[in-house]
């Protein structure tokens, strides 16, 4: 092959339905590397974007809610093998992104692809530990499941560009939500490869859709949407915080107020898992 | 239909309630007299004045707030679980003991039949402290990791359609979880709180650990936000959970949300119709419909409709409405004349949006807030008898042809608490329970309650549980 | 408040209104398959849900007049029963008494709706109530188990009725009902109500043995379909005996009977009841479950022996003002 070759840029898109669409404002932005060095341009998802990105979200909750624990769990577990499978684009994303040699690199990419597998393991174990048969004092039959709060809008960690969005992204999508992300605004490639990867997994489109641009810009919009039925602030700036919350009283949403500046290397617990679950109680009687 | 044979009146005794000309708010282990305007307890079965009561101003609540962090710091926070549990299996025990003296009140104050007060309200609420007690010593095996740790000062506001069974819900697992509670009774039914408050007294729970302050709204925005209250969990309506949310954005403090419902109490033609008429009537007339989680919307298959609501209405027609003290009253006073009129105006809108009403026609008494229980038919989705919550004994009929239209209609609110299916095929139960977007699920039963099954909201019903291992987590910070 | 309506006596009991059945029962009884159909297409009963109906209304609180009131109206309803292997004449005779003026001390109080006796026994007790007001109900159709054939079922209806019975207390084959074989039980009623003549039926679901809610649920209607002017919970042999959610399921049956077709049938707890409270119990269940029309002797039994006793001590009680004893009554 000659040196010479000029290579194939990539273009960075939106992932919203299952698709990649260009942002409907026509907008983009350049991402540059920690040094400043262009990357790319990425699409700058407007308020129209947010908008699409819930629908899809909504329409694919019935399927993805409905879709056997199991299921989920296998198609969780084909994420983390098809980002093996990328393993190196992804190390050289995150090198790019946030500056870390590439051994650093590469551990972060390890960790991610291994968060996969872990919340792979929760889907059909979830229900065990957090469900629970109710000793009545009657004659009834009583139990209570944890079930999927339904469309979850994440602002995703604003350093960890990989790392930190897999941690908020899979406990989401595990129990059955989906969910709107909206990337590290700064270091959006790595979320962006991460869509190209979860649309040719079986996650099924519109379960996770991505959103690229400013958190600042859409994270209002989602705050206030009322389809939206949970926020999580992790990659908010703390000064949209207070009223991001505020927004999101409007339809009671449940709102996780996590920081983005946690040790994602951290092993986490179940706490990203229960704040999109509700608890559904049903009961029954015990007759003849 | 004939009177062959009237029940003559059989009151509970008033006496039983020890009824004081004057109750105080309860402020570090003392009954104290609060600086705000004081205010007067109305009976809603008569209309006359049961008890004037003293309320809080915002330093009565910076005080309260102090004592409850003191206790917190001092005693309560720090004490052994196993210690803190006995404080509140007396609370329990002192609660059956007195579990009369607080039936007969508690319908005084808020109007209930004494039959629910004293088999229902008294007696859960007593059976929320047993249970939680249990708990406070074990919090570690309650999933939330191996040493859950309180959150401090407690700010609780609930409502006036439970008032002692709220307080529980409240305190209980306050208590249970290690934290501190300053809590805020609703304006109309303070009553019974205050004698929780003795019942705290009499129980030795150390100073602090529990205070009780009456007044309106305002009150109770002081207390939720108090900067230095950790935890706030508010019962009542979904624009005032709102309105908490909103104040509380920013501030860290955990916040637990029960609120507003609109349930669809669904019957399948294959249902056993005549429970299932039973628990409509339970579902939207238990407590004059003043639950959250009344079963307001029935959705009724096509097919058995007529039948149905034929059964309906002679069954409702047999409930007795009156005097909320006696033993045979199946539906006691409206709480207030505000929400009486709340009522009627929802019914005439009603009316207007033409709705048919359909009312019983038993007597009503001249003195007191009442309303006769009504069944709206010829109803349809966008009225606002279907929209909004009425918090009252009024029950809209809306009919469907298939499983999946039901799910839809149900579904079809910003709210949900509760739902119920009446039908004796086990595998539609199910079908339907997993669809329907409701934090409780009834099938073939309506308006059960224990402190070991979790309680609560999807939607603008509200986050968070109250009850069972889920309840802990409000209290706890995990 | 209406007085006690003891007036009615057994002699009058109901109105065996056996018109044209509308066509939806009238279609159930064509065949053995339809009446199938029919049964299992009836609602079912929750278990809990009728035992808490019935719990419920059980505290309903019956004070001062309403419970005089309750207390008559409970002693016009008595099937004053004796069903002993040991049963005599002079015991049939004294019960006959009884049944005539329940207390000798107060003439006001009502006499009962009916002596119930075996077959063997109903010429004595007729004998002694003939013209009193008093009915004589005979048990028949080898009661209590039902095992027997057709034939004998008759010959010992027809024994009753010859004797002067104007009302019989048949049992239904509960064998044949439990597996199913609903059109063979709905002939017996049937041949057993025509043998009836003009004596009443009451139909014996024998509903502890029936098992379930939705038992007692299709016997209730299958006993009314065939024609049975009353549906009566039990034998008095086999425990348990009425229970008032049971009861309740029959009460409801009835309402609705008089729902679709227009006629009143009757409903008679029997076994098990024994004090006043209990009673007051039932006849709020008649009175908010069936309707208050069926507060009468003509559509509302109980098939009791000690019952009376209590009743008798309890008007005295309300109307003395202090508690009675078992020596101030009749012991029989």
């Amino acid at each position: 092959m000659s040196d010479n070759r000029v290579t194939v840029a990539k273009t960075y898109k939106l992932y919203v339905g299952g698709a990649f669409p260009r942002s409907e404002s026509g907008r983009s932005y350049q991402v540059t590397d920690h040094k400043g060095g262009f990357l790319a341009n990425a699409a700058q998802a407007s308020r129209k974007d947010a908008r699409d990105a819930v629908s899809a979200a909504r329409k694919a909750f019935p399927g993805w809610s409905g879709a056997t624990a199991y299921n989920r769990g296998q198609v969780l577990y084909r994420v983390a093998e098809l980002m093996e499978g990328r393993r190196e684009q992804f190390v050289a994303e995150v090198a790019g992104a946030e500056g870390v040699a590439i051994k650093r690199a590469q551990s972060i990419v390890d960790a991610a692809i291994d968060r996969w597998v872990w919340y792979a393991g929760w889907t059909d174990k979830i229900a065990t530990v957090l469900g629970a048969a109710n000793p009545v004092a009657g004659p009834y039959f009583c139990f209570t499941v944890p079930e999927p709060t339904g469309v979850v809008a994440v602002l995703a960690p604003q350093d960890s560009s990989l790392l930190g969005l897999v941690s908020v992204l899979a406990p989401v999508i595990a129990t059955g939500s989906t969910c709107v992300v909206v990337s590290s605004q700064e270091r959006p490639l790595p979320a962006i490869t991460l869509s190209e990867v979860l649309a040719t997994s079986d996650v099924p489109g519109g379960v996770v859709n991505m959103l690229t641009g400013r958190t600042t810009e859409l994270a209002p919009w989602l705050a206030s949407h009322a389809d939206v039925n949970a926020l999580d602030l992790t990659g908010s700036p703390d000064s949209l915080r207070a009223d991001l919350e505020r927004a999101a009283s409007g339809t009671v949403k449940r709102v996780l107020r996590a920081g983005g500046d946690q040790d994602w290397a951290r092993q986490p617990d179940i706490g990203r898992l229960r704040a999109y679950l509700e608890a559904k109680t049903v009961w029954h009687p015990m007759g003849v | 239909m004939d009177k062959v044979w009237d029940y003559a009146p059989a009151p509970e005794s008033r006496d039983i309630a020890n009824l004081k000309p004057s109750y105080r708010m309860f402020v570090d282990g003392q009954f104290v007299e609060g600086s705000g305007e004081p205010l007067k307890s109305i009976n809603p079965g008569t209309e006359e004045v049961l008890a004037e009561v003293s309320t809080a101003s915002g330093a009565d609540v910076d005080k309260a707030v102090k004592a409850a962090r003191r206790a917190y710091d001092r005693v309560w926070g720090k004490m052994p679980g196993a210690e803190r549990a006995k404080y509140i299996f007396r609370i329990a025990r002192l609660m059956q003991e007195r579990g009369r003296e607080l039936a007969v009140l508690e319908s005084l104050d808020n109007g209930k039949p004494i039959k629910e007060s004293r088999d229902v309200d008294v007696p859960t609420a007593a059976s929320h402290f047993f249970y939680h007690a249990g708990w406070a010593d074990k919090l570690g095996y309650a999933g939330l990791g191996p040493d859950p740790r309180p959150l401090g000062v407690a700010g609780q506001v609930i409502p006036w359609n439970f008032p002692l069974l709220m307080a529980a819900w409240k305190i209980a697992p306050a208590l249970a979880c290690g934290n501190t509670v300053v809590l805020k009774p609703a304006e109309t039914t303070p009553l019974t709180a205050l004698v929780l408050a003795e019942i705290c007294q009499q129980a030795d729970l150390p100073p602090g650990v529990v205070n009780i302050l009456p007044g309106a709204g305002d009150v109770g925005a002081a207390v939720v936000n108090h900067p230095d209250v950790n935890k706030v969990a508010f019962t009542g309506s979904t624009e005032v959970g709102k309105i908490i949310q909103s104040s509380l954005a920013g501030t860290g403090k955990k916040l637990t949300l029960e609120l507003g419902g609109k349930a669809a109490n669904i019957v399948f033609d294959d249902a056993p119709l005549d429970q299932a008429v039973e628990g409509i009537v339970n579902g939207i007339f238990f407590n004059q419909g003043h639950v959250c989680c009344a079963g307001s919307r029935l959705l009724v298959q096509e097919s058995i409709a007529e039948e149905l609501l034929e059964k309906l209405r002679y069954r409702v027609s047999t409930l007795r409405v009156g005097d909320p003290l006696d033993k045979n009253t199946d539906i006691g006073a409206i709480n207030s004349a505000e929400q009486l009129a709340r009522i009627r105006e929802l019914t005439e809108a009603g009316d207007a949006e033409g709705a048919d009403r359909w009312t019983s026609s038993c007597p009503l008494p001249d003195k007191g807030f009442y309303f006769a229980p009504t069944v709206f038919s010829n109803v349809h989705q966008a009225m606002r008898i279907v929209r909004e919550e009425i918090f009252g004994p009024v029950l809209s009929v809306l009919t469907f042809r298939t499983p999946d239209e039901a799910v839809a209609k149900a579904n079809n609110t910003p709210y949900g608490l509760s739902a119920g299916i009446w039908t004796d095929k086990g595998s539609r139960i199910l079908w339907m329970a997993q669809r329907l977007r409701a934090g409780v699920v009834w099938a073939n039963t309506f308006n059960r309650f224990d402190p070991t099954a979790p309680f609560g909201g999807y939607q603008e019903s509200g986050f968070g549980r109250e009850g069972g291992r889920a309840g802990l987590e409000g209290y706890l910070n995990v | 408040m209406a007085a006690p309506s003891t007036t009615s006596s057994a002699e009058t009991t109901g109105t065996p209104a056996s018109g044209p059945l509308p066509p939806a029962l009238a279609d159930a009884v064509r065949d053995d398959a339809s009446l199938r159909r029919f049964l299992h297409g009836l609602p079912g009963v929750d278990q809990v849900g009728v035992e808490q109906r019935a719990a419920g209304l059980a505290t309903r609180s019956i004070k001062k007049a309403a419970k005089l009131w309750a207390i008559d109206t409970a002693i016009g309803m008595v099937d004053l029963t004796t069903l002993e292997g040991a049963d005599t004449e002079g015991k049939v005779r004294s019960l006959a008494a009884k049944a005539r003026r329940p207390d000798p001390d107060r003439p006001d109080v009502p006499h009962v709706a009916a002596v119930c006796v075996y077959p063997d026994l109903v010429a004595t007790a007729v004998a002694e109530l003939v013209g009193t007001g008093v009915g004589v109900a005979s048990v028949a159709t080898a009661f209590p188990s039902g095992r027997s054939n057709r034939q004998v079922k008759l010959i010992d209806t027809d024994m009753a009725v010859q004797a002067g019975a104007s009302e019989v207390d048949m049992v239904i084959d509960r064998g044949a009902f439990l597996s199913g074989r609903y059109g063979q039980v709905f002939e017996e009623i049937q041949a057993i109500k025509a043998a009836c003549g003009d004596a009443h039926l009451k139909v014996i679901l024998e509903t502890g043995e029936l098992a379930t809610y939705d038992n007692v649920r299709r016997a209730s209607w299958l006993a009314l379909l065939a024609g049975g002017d009353f549906i009566k919970t039990s034998t008095g042999k086999v425990s348990p005996a009425a229970t008032l959610p049971v009861t309740h399921v029959m009460l409801q049956a009835v309402h609705d009977w008089h729902e679709s077709t227009g006629e009143l049938r009757g409903v008679k707890p029997a076994g098990g009841i024994r004090t006043t409270k209990d009673a007051v119990r039932y006849l709020v269940a008649v009175n908010e479950v069936a309707g208050p029309q069926w507060l009468t002797p003509t559509l509302f039994r109980f098939g009791a022996s000690s019952l009376l006793n209590d009743l008798l001590m309890q008007r005295r009680t309300q109307l003395e003002g202090h508690y009675s004893g078992p020596d101030y009554v009749t012991v029989d």
